[in-house]
């Protein structure tokens, strides 16, 4: 008889370990065949939860859900796209109405995403877009309002006139595009501003410093640097150090750890930061809406910070 | 009860287990229990039970393949690549179902010839594998697999409702059930597992079955690699990492021996189908992606730890 009460003893504690965690904040959701009236249920299914960036995010999601009485489920894929799409497959089964998704990998998601269209869950990307697949809506950062804002902070820093400098991100990306685009709507036209340079670093630090060692080579008054992210902006500022030009203004993007640190030693000026929590939050709201059937837009726009001394 | 009845059921532990488990679904999350789920659950499953296929077969030696993953990743990626380039989809996934039994007849090869301990040998090439995947990928996913063939591998439907990899996983479990239980080659892998040196003295050439069996690990990884990129349309350089725990997770879930010589492929099904369950599970009733790999690692060792006191 030992032989048979073993199994079932391995089956009853997986099913009591399965209980315990029931009891955890997010778990009345067990019991309920589908949502209740008026109570919606949300499933968010995240690239990783490693990454500071993606875990303040689903806390906005989190806190939002819980303000506005959502069910919101969150399921991690760890990195692993094949993990995410048996993750998203499980949400529906699970039968929830709308499935926030923020991809692992923006192709290898379209296939279970029109899955989920097909059984009737609206879907809305986070952050990252699905390619090869229609959604209800794409939320993320501004990245053109994030341009013009950290050219608007370059010229009222530098008085609105004389020689800058724009490192690009890889050429085409959508990141470098649009960043480019916003900073590009402010400084272009300007009487008494001069665009020296315009060369692409691929936002790498090492092509950030050499990139900008060869501008300064050919313009020794450079007064303003955009730089499409902070690494490249780092690497321009070894640049000038290294010159020993003084005042040059240098402004980044993404407000890394690195970056912030720079700011607060008045090494660079600015840099424009992400609101991950935000994006998270607006990702709810939008599970809401479309819950009630109600129209959203297809590219939801998230707003930025400027972070400075 | 005599003998031959206590060993049945003993065998029959991991399915009791996995019954148990899926009741206990049944009752929690009434999700579970439905014809759509069930078909969900196995199409998972396959990609992990075609590995754990041939890890079955590494672990009968009392040998292990740590390359696995690695071998997933770098024969999608030839394929990818093929694929890509306008190959024809069915020459493409040949190639790269080959590659990967190459692969495995390469650590067939280090173990048996070169006299090196399998966790080592595949360990070095898992390391030099996934290298070689980032390579040829540049470290990119590789996309624009343009085929319906290739599309159908992981995504299409047998009979317009079971889902391609399962029956795939349905006919190699079959041809494995056979080869071990019927064939003279089976007979040799439990021979060569239960005791070498006994092995080699009646005559069975012990390099060549090793060499085979590690070539039909590599063959499987392979063939689970092809569903995986055909599920995801693209061959990722990172793909697979960690499904060699996954593999050896399920076949000594399903009761085969880590020393060697003991264990049947059944089980290897049944402990595949108890971790697709319960990551399934974990996922309906909500719990966090935390806990659930805390859960999973609890029941495994509990298995083994059962398993383990029933034999003193």
């Amino acid at each position: 008889m030992k032989r048979v009460l073993s199994p079932l003893l391995i089956g009853l504690l997986a099913t009591g370990l399965i209980a315990c965690s029931k009891q955890g904040p997010d778990t009345q959701v067990a019991v309920e065949p589908t949502a209740v009236a008026g109570q919606l249920s949300v499933g968010l299914a995240i690239s990783t939860q490693n990454n500071p960036f993606f875990v303040a995010l689903r806390d906005g999601a989190d806190a939002e859900a819980k303000a506005q009485g959502v069910k919101l489920i969150t399921v991690d894929a760890q990195d692993d796209s094949a993990k995410q799409i048996s993750n998203i497959e499980d949400l529906i089964q699970k039968k929830v109405q709308v499935i926030l998704i923020n991809p692992a990998d923006s192709d290898a998601v379209a296939g279970v995403v029109k899955e989920a269209v097909k059984a009737g869950i609206k879907v809305v990307s986070l952050d990252r877009s699905v390619n090869g697949a229609e959604v209800s809506a794409h939320i993320a950062s501004d990245n053109v309002a994030g341009g013009k804002m950290a050219a608007e902070f370059l010229m009222e820093k530098i008085g609105g006139k004389g020689n800058i400098v724009e490192l690009e991100g890889i050429p085409g990306s959508s990141a470098a595009r649009e960043r480019g685009q916003g900073f590009h709507a402010i400084v272009d036209g300007k009487a008494d501003l001069k665009l020296v340079a315009k060369q692409a670093a691929d936002f790498d630090r090492a092509k950030g410093l050499s990139v900008m060692e060869n501008i300064l080579q050919g313009n020794k008054d450079v007064k303003g640097v955009f730089a499409h992210n902070d690494e490249m902006a780092l690497g321009a500022f070894k640049a000038i150090e290294a010159a020993g030009l003084k005042n040059v203004v240098v402004v980044g993007f993404d407000a890394t750890p690195d970056a912030v640190k720079a700011v607060k030693a008045g090494q660079l000026a600015a840099t424009v930061q992400q609101k991950p929590e935000l994006i998270g939050k607006m990702g709810v709201d939008t599970a809401i809406k479309l819950g009630k059937g109600e129209a959203v837009d297809k590219f939801i726009p998230v707003p930025l910070d400027l972070v400075k001394q | 009860m005599n003998v031959q009845q206590k060993a049945t059921l003993q065998k029959l532990g991991p399915f009791i287990a996995l019954l148990v488990l899926a009741a206990g679904l049944a009752i929690t999350s009434p999700d579970f229990l439905t014809v759509g789920n069930l078909l969900n659950v196995f199409r998972q499953v396959s990609i992990n039970a075609l590995i754990a296929f041939g890890m079955t077969l590494v672990i009968l030696l009392g040998g292990i393949d740590l390359s696995v993953g690695s071998i997933l990743a770098l024969s999608s990626v030839v394929t990818a690549l093929m694929l890509s380039h306008g190959v024809d989809p069915v020459v493409a996934t040949s190639v790269g179902i080959l590659a990967g039994a190459g692969m495995g007849m390469v650590n067939g090869l280090i173990i048996s010839k070169g006299k090196v301990a399998p966790f080592i040998a595949t360990l070095g090439t898992m390391t030099i594998l996934r290298g070689l995947s980032l390579v040829f990928s540049e470290g990119r996913p590789i996309t624009g697999l343009n085929s319906d063939f290739f599309a159908m591998l992981g995504g299409g439907y047998v009979a317009g409702f079971i889902p391609v990899p399962v029956i795939l996983m349905l006919v190699m479990f079959a041809v494995f059930w056979f080869v071990l239980k019927r064939t003279v080659f089976g007979r040799h892998v439990y021979a060569v597992g239960g005791n070498e040196e006994a092995a080699a003295l009646s005559g069975i050439k012990t390099d060549r079955i090793k060499i085979w069996v590690y070539t039909l690990s590599g063959a499987m990884a392979a063939t689970a690699g092809m569903i995986l990129t055909s599920r995801l349309n693209s061959a990722q350089p990172t793909a697979g990492t960690g499904y060699e725990l996954d593999a050896i997770a399920a076949v000594v879930l399903g009761g085969t021996s880590l020393t060697g010589g003991r264990g049947w492929i059944f089980g290897t099904l049944v402990g595949a189908l108890l971790i697709g369950i319960l990551n399934n599970g974990l996922n309906l009733l909500g719990v966090s992606s935390f806990y659930q790999q805390v859960i999973k690692g609890v029941v495994i060792l509990l298995a083994v730890l059962l398993d383990r006191a029933n034999k003193k």
